[in-house]
């Protein structure tokens, strides 16, 4: 695959506020660097995270997304990671089957102790959706549907 | 149209560095909805709150949004400063500016337009805020103990010295629970009923305590500062009242065979009785399996020799209902009986005894008064075995783990048998010396050293009994896996702690999780050990894990301390980030269908069913509603709810939309 | 009753007697032995330590022909022959290994044949027959012993107590005898080294022997050829390890209750023991 050098792509992390958004708080405080295109979005656990919000994100525009929280076992409610983690699993094959380029999705757990796995993890991703290129596929779906009407006509 | 107002933090050069501020502030300004954009140098410095203050009220805004440091550091800080200027608190958010964006990046444009960009997502995020007020729970000032071992004992003379009543419920006749069945305690063999019986009898006179012996708990209903209690008393068929405990009654029952509970089965009982000598209360109930009269219908010697018309034979169960605030569980632990082990003769060699029987053989208060001596024939041992790991450690027999006290009171017991048999032989079998605590090494090293306890590092593989002797077949793994034989007089098996029995069906009453072996589970295993995951249920002791006396005690001081807190405010404040279900007028009511799926997702058992009934009473629906007490604010239920119902306040569909959007739609 | 039977090596060889004697009990319990054709050697102690998909594949070839052969049940008396086809059975459960022995035997292999012991079968098929047709009541003070392939491994054969075995014991009550309490139920007698190590099966059989006559026992009750064959063979061996040398016979399960049925002794193979049995 043609690596594009000038494409910046555009990457949203979804993360829990216990642990992952803690342990970017941690790569901060550690002035660890990594590249500018990731925005988090904070919730309080992964438990929280609406999959429909990642098909929204893809089909406004991001070109990729990254999902991360507590460890198994680690989580600050007990068990809301390993709903995630269940809903990740099923709504991973099912994008699959939809045709969703789901190498666009980086799922992961990394703890509040973790401040150079998330630097590690945000370059990597980056590196690998900028491979990848600008979902353009997605891109082109949304636009139709949008532009068709085609939840008018149905 | 939003008023939103924007300041931008400097945080000295930590954000100035790298990205230009000036230029954020000045785009944030022009954005749609914000009435006000400034940078300063220190936003959290008293200055820089008085900017935003000063701004709530004078451009009269209705959202501000900080981009300074992470708001797991002064998000509390700009919510005061901006309650104080008379804007809901949670009109307030933070843009992540340090941690996440001038710390990991270098300086450039790029940093710059990152910075632009997470303040864009709270601005929009901030428009679709609103407002909340904290949550308030009254709190009922009563603690429920459950449990009157030294655990229970001590959090309910904790609890009850800061003030504060408690309602200590124990399944037995008495208090005191395993503590009042050992002999002498490690590391410092001063005896048990010494420094305990003190304290039980404390209980009892405390006037903050109430106690109720004979009773468990029936059902738990509430939450946190909010429970109802309901609790069967058992029916004793004394009356407690009259009674002066004289004990005639136990003299002259017929009755005198019953497997004494207290001896752990090596002595007898009668069948009205008093667990033992320093009961409390001392005072005696009837066992009504055992009983002549409840068997049979005929006997009635206790009622006669009854001086004072005590015995009560129609008496009933009854159920009470308390209201407490805050529950601690000390259930304790049991020990697995020698039947459990079909390679050491399945229980059927009467000289082969659990720990806490030869606890009982070494009590002075003990069937044999405090002399070692076999139950089969009441000979003085000469040798004698002592296998630790008896089913702890061990995988095959279900129980993978270390049952933590064994090490130390097998070290105890050869002690005690070399002590009291001078000419005597003990040999302990053990896996590995778990002597982690203070002056428990030394305890084990006295043991091996001074009274010349002949450990051996191997596993017994088999004990049958020949000639009334125990052949206890062994290896000596540190002796290049020799085959060891000894003819035992007894047999001592440091048999597994497990939980107590109906540990799973208390947890299941009181919704608190446990773990595969029944223990409870605490909420979280290093930093809140007391706690358990339903708000304000805490543990004390063994009933979460095997442990000894110390940490019992330890443990119990601290969910004391837990309850305390909880009981130091008349009211309980709580962030309000906690999950709502819509409700609209009728005749929709709500969009919840009740499907009850955030009920299947909670972990906190804070979903509740809510009957929409007619103006006739009938009902109309049922929905779900989310018990705001009980709440802790994953959200879990709104990624499960399937018609958007619930949702979570401060992070909710609209408001994670927007930010996302936010950062998509240039 | 009909039911599959796989006899193995020793019962045609050194354990003629037990071949005998379950052939005549079952006779006399009306259950029909059908013998699993062109049947091999189950690869007993040797093939597993030395070949895994040997001693895999020469158990499943043997259940491999009783599927063929229409059988659902095979009884096996032989305790290491019932040891290592369930074991079989449970190693094959893997895909891979299955795979790989199916290539080997070219043979279709299914895995669903119930293996039972004679004891089982006993249990399961004469239980009711055994009861009402005690002629000669077995009137004696006896050691049941099990051995360790009976038993073990637990997991895997999922049958009686391990450590003290209570199945063989049943049997004999109910045909009138009396059973031991006593400490080898599940010792090794020495089993394989039978051949290569006379001394330690003297030594192992000797203490088995020993506790059982210690307790008085009149003979001891065997449903294993090897450890009958440790027991009764090898007895002058043994006897030259112990201080009072010792007369009890070893009989198995199917002798003694063939012999409370009245099945005579010629029959039962009881003429063919080294200990000369008189009971």
């Amino acid at each position: 695959m043609s690596s594009n050098t000038d494409f910046e792509p555009k990457i949203i992390a979804f993360v829990c506020n216990w642990c992952t958004y803690a342990g970017a708080d941690l790569t901060g405080t550690s002035r660890l660097k990594y590249a500018t295109n990731v925005k988090i979005v904070r919730f309080p656990c992964t438990g929280r995270i609406d999959f429909l919000l990642l098909l929204k994100s893809f089909a406004q525009g991001a070109d990729g997304v990254i999902v991360s929280g507590c460890h198994p076992n680690d989580c600050h409610y007990t068990s809301g990671n390993f709903h995630a983690r269940r809903r990740w699993i099923a709504f991973r094959s099912i994008l699959d089957l939809m045709g969703v380029d789901i190498r666009r999705i980086q799922y992961s757990w990394v703890s509040a102790a973790e401040g150079s796995k998330w630097a590690d993890l945000v370059n990597n991703t980056v590196a690998d959706i900028r491979a990848l290129g600008p979902y353009a596929e997605y891109q082109k779906v949304a636009d139709y549907l949008e532009k068709e009407g085609y939840n008018e006509e149905a | 149209m939003s008023k939103i107002g924007v300041f931008i933090c400097h945080c000295g050069e930590n954000i100035s560095a790298t990205v230009d501020v000036e230029r954020v502030a000045r785009e944030i300004g022009g954005m749609e909805g914000v009435a006000h954009a400034i940078d300063y140098k220190y936003m959290c410095s008293d200055p820089g709150q008085t900017f935003i203050k000063e701004a709530v009220k004078k451009y009269g805004l209705d959202g501000v949004v900080v981009g300074a440091c992470s708001p797991r550091m002064h998000e509390p800080t700009f919510r005061r400063a901006c309650a104080e200027a008379g804007l809901n608190p949670y009109l307030c958010e933070m843009a992540n500016l340090r941690e996440h964006c001038s710390w990991v990046h270098e300086k450039s444009e790029e940093t710059t337009e990152k910075a632009i960009d997470l303040v864009k997502m709270m601005v929009e995020k901030v428009k679709k805020n609103k407002p909340l007020d904290s949550i308030k729970v009254p709190v009922t000032k009563r603690a429920l103990v459950i449990g009157g071992g030294i655990a229970g004992i001590q959090a309910s003379l904790d609890i009850a010295n800061t003030g504060h009543k408690v309602i200590l419920v124990e399944r037995d006749p008495s208090i005191g629970g395993h503590m009042s069945q050992l002999s002498e305690t490690f590391p410092t063999l001063d005896c048990s009923q010494c420094i305990l019986t003190p304290r039980m009898v404390e209980v009892a006179q405390h006037p903050n305590i109430k106690l109720y012996t004979y009773a468990e708990l029936e059902s738990l209903e509430g939450f946190i500062g909010n429970f109802k209690a309901k609790i069967r008393l058992k029916a004793k068929s004394v009356n407690y009242s009259t009674c002066t405990g004289c004990g005639a009654c136990i003299q002259k029952c017929p009755v005198k065979k019953i497997p004494s509970e207290f001896n752990a089965g090596l002595g007898t009982r009668t069948a009205i009785y008093v667990p033992f000598p320093q009961a409390v209360p001392n005072k005696p109930v009837i066992d009504r399996v055992n009983c002549n009269y409840y068997k049979r219908g005929a006997c009635k010697i206790c009622e006669k020799t009854c001086q004072v018309g005590s015995i009560e034979w129609d008496k009933e169960d009854e159920i009470i209902t308390e209201e407490v605030g805050a529950v601690v569980l000390a259930t304790g632990f049991d020990v697995k009986g020698t039947d459990f082990f079909p390679e050491y003769g399945y229980g059927q060699y009467k000289d082969v005894l659990t720990g806490l029987q030869f606890e009982r053989l070494a009590s002075a208060s003990g069937p044999t008064f405090g002399e070692i001596r076999r139950p089969s024939d009441g000979a003085i041992p000469k040798k004698i075995v002592f296998i630790a790991c008896a089913g702890s450690r061990d995988p095959a027999k279900g129980i993978p783990y270390c049952s933590k006290i064994c090490c130390m009171y097998t070290a105890k017991h050869a002690m005690l048998y070399q002590h009291k048999v001078h000419d005597g032989e003990s040999t302990v079998f053990y896996m590995d010396i778990r002597a982690g605590g203070k002056n428990y090494e030394e305890f084990v090293r006295r043991a091996i050293e001074e009274d010349t306890v002949n450990y051996v590092r191997g596993r017994v593989a088999r004990v049958y009994e020949k000639n009334g002797k125990l052949i206890v077949k062994g290896v000596d793994t540190l002796l290049g896996g020799e085959q060891v034989e000894i003819e035992a007089d007894m047999v001592v098996l440091a048999t597994a702690g497990v939980a107590n029995c109906g540990s799973e069906q208390l947890a299941q009453k009181l919704h608190v999780s446990y773990d595969p072996y029944h223990f409870f589970a605490e909420a979280h295993p290093k930093l809140k050990p007391v706690e358990t995951n339903t708000a304000g249920i805490f543990l004390a002791g063994a009933c979460q894990a095997p442990k000894d006396i110390p940490e019992t005690v330890g443990m119990a001081s601290g969910a004391a301390v837990k309850v305390a807190a909880l009981f130091s405010n008349d009211e309980l404040v709580r962030e309000p980030v906690v999950a709502v279900v819509n409700r609209l007028a009728p005749p929709l009511y709500s969009t919840c269908v009740g499907c009850f799926m955030c009920e299947t997702a909670c972990p906190y058992n804070a979903i509740e069913h809510e009957e929409i009934k007619g103006r006739d009473g009938s009902l109309i629906r049922t929905i779900a509603r989310v018990n705001q007490g009980l709440c802790q604010g994953c959200g879990t239920c709104v990624a499960f709810c399937r018609s958007k119902s619930i949702d979570i306040q401060g992070y909710t569909n609209e408001q994670v939309y927007a930010e996302v959007m936010s950062l998509l739609n240039d | 009753m009909k039911i599959g039977f796989y006899p193995g090596c020793s019962l045609t060889g050194s354990s003629r007697e037990y071949n005998e004697s379950v052939v005549a009990l079952a006779k006399a319990l009306d259950i029909e032995l059908v013998e699993i054709k062109d049947w091999n050697c189950c690869g007993a102690t040797a093939a597993h330590v030395m070949n895994e998909e040997l001693s895999l594949s020469l158990p499943a070839r043997i259940m491999a022909m009783a599927e063929e052969q229409g059988l659902t049940e095979v009884v096996v008396p032989c305790a290491a022959c019932y040891n290592r086809l369930k074991v079989t059975q449970h190693e094959l459960e893997d895909e891979n290994k299955r795979t790989r022995v199916i290539e080997i035997l070219k043979l279709p292999y299914r895995g669903d044949l119930k293996i039972i012991n004679v004891l089982q079968m006993l249990e399961a098929y004469g239980a009711e027959n055994i009861k009402t047709r005690v002629t000669r009541p077995f009137a004696h003070k006896v050691a049941c012993y099990y051995g360790c392939l009976l038993v073990r491994p637990h997991s895997i054969l999922k049958f009686d107590r391990v450590e003290d075995p209570q199945s063989m014991d049943t049997l004999i009550k109910g045909i009138g005898g009396t059973t031991l309490d006593w400490a080898f139920k599940t010792e090794c007698c020495g089993a394989g080294f039978s051949v290569s190590r006379t001394d330690l099966v003297a030594k192992l059989s000797g203490n088995i022997l020993k506790d059982a006559a210690d307790r008085s026992a009149e003979a001891v009750i065997v449903a294993c050829p090897l450890c009958q064959s440790n027991l009764d063979m090898r007895r002058g061996a043994i006897n030259k390890t112990l201080k009072n040398p010792i007369d009890i016979p070893v009989i198995y399960i199917t002798q003694a209750i063939g012999l409370a049925l009245g099945i005579g002794a010629k029959e039962l193979g009881l003429k063919r023991h080294f200990v000369t049995v008189e009971l």
